[in-house]
């Protein structure tokens, strides 16, 4: 992707926008990137305490925005991956506390103080606080469950992203059941893409031990274990958005599958 | 017909195609609700023109490649 602010939003809550920014965060910075992940959703964040840095958050957001600390001073800058920073939103404040000016100052500075990627985390919903997040990106990573509510917000959500003019726009499949999809209880990726008209990024597999992560504020994609099937979808994404070509594992899918996603893609 | 010889419709084709409808209306910012009451007017002035009961007269809204269009379809009696 050529967008350097690439904001993560879904429309719909839970489909995992904070999972998918700090693994897709990490796994950038763990390529080498200078990153900044930014938590927008002011008064619920929780960035913070999904990639565990929720000790060492003293300036936030809001705190920039209304000078009480310089940008730099809210930045905090992850032990694991030296290259992985987080700027997180204030807990005690609210979406009014947003301002769409100053969120694009912000993101602008960083990218000016030499940070080549900026992921912005959005809020559930389609008012300010998302309208805050997209203010500031030019790039855009849907993430989309497949099932019903989160593929007709995503919808909605790709049609507020074109109208703020964001063309770099494309979908994460999340939480994908392979079996599933095999016995035709839900919609394979294709059904997804072809219902929303977009590209595809990502796929990853409904994996509990992204939960076992969070729990101890480890992002999955920064582990190393292989058999971390979400982890390593997640570090695929981040090689997509670097511009590699990486293919897309079978998951144990009908059988087609992975050709039909070829054809898709006008590969080989 | 075909759900008795080859057991019961995927849920996920079931879906999808749930969702195209819903989307259509989400795109084209229309209620699927007010399409009884536009379809009864549109018969009221049908009736001047045709005669046609208007039983047999289908509106909705389609997905056409990139645009949305109100589709609708009457079958005109002949004699």
């Amino acid at each position: 992707m050529n967008a350097k602010a690439i904001v993560v939003t879904s429309g719909k809550g839970g489909v995992g926008k904070t999972t998918t920014t700090a693994n897709v965060g990490a796994a950038l910075a763990r390529l080498g990137e200078k990153v900044c992940v930014i938590d927008t959703d002011v008064g619920l964040r929780n960035l913070d305490v999904v990639m565990g840095l929720e000790g060492r958050v003293v300036y936030d957001l809001i705190d920039v925005f209304e000078g009480r600390c310089k940008l730099r001073q809210a930045i905090i800058r992850d032990k694991r991956v030296d290259t992985l920073h987080l700027l997180a939103a204030s807990q005690t404040r609210d979406k009014s506390a947003l301002s769409e000016d100053r969120m694009r100052d912000a993101v602008q500075a960083l990218l000016e103080e030499g940070f080549d990627r900026v992921l912005i985390d959005s809020p559930a919903g389609i008012e300010s606080g998302f309208q805050t997040a997209a203010s500031a990106a030019q790039g855009a990573l849907v993430v989309v469950n497949p099932e019903v509510s989160s593929v007709r917000d995503a919808d909605r959500i790709i049609g507020l992203l074109e109208a703020r003019e964001i063309t770099e726009v494309r979908l994460i499949v999340n939480r994908l059941r392979p079996e599933m999809v095999k016995r035709g209880d839900m919609l394979e990726v294709n059904d997804v893409l072809e219902i929303l008209g977009v590209k595809l990024i990502g796929i990853v597999p409904e994996d509990e031990r992204i939960l076992v992560s969070t729990n101890i504020g480890n992002p999955a994609s920064l582990e190393e274990s292989p058999k971390l099937a979400a982890g390593a979808a997640f570090r695929d994404i981040a090689q997509r958005i670097r511009g590699e070509e990486v293919p897309y594992p079978s998951f144990d899918q009908p059988t087609g599958f992975l050709a039909a996603l070829r054809r898709f893609f006008g590969g080989s | 017909m075909f759900q008795g010889l080859f057991g019961r419709r995927k849920s996920k084709d079931q879906l999808k195609d749930r969702l195209k409808l819903v989307l259509s209306y989400d795109r084209a910012k229309l209620s699927p609700g007010n399409m009884d009451a536009l379809k009864r007017e549109l018969m009221t002035v049908i009736k001047k023109y045709f005669p046609s009961d208007g039983s047999d007269l289908d509106v909705k809204v389609e997905q056409q490649g990139e645009r949305v269009v109100l589709v609708a379809n009457l079958p005109v009696q002949r004699g």
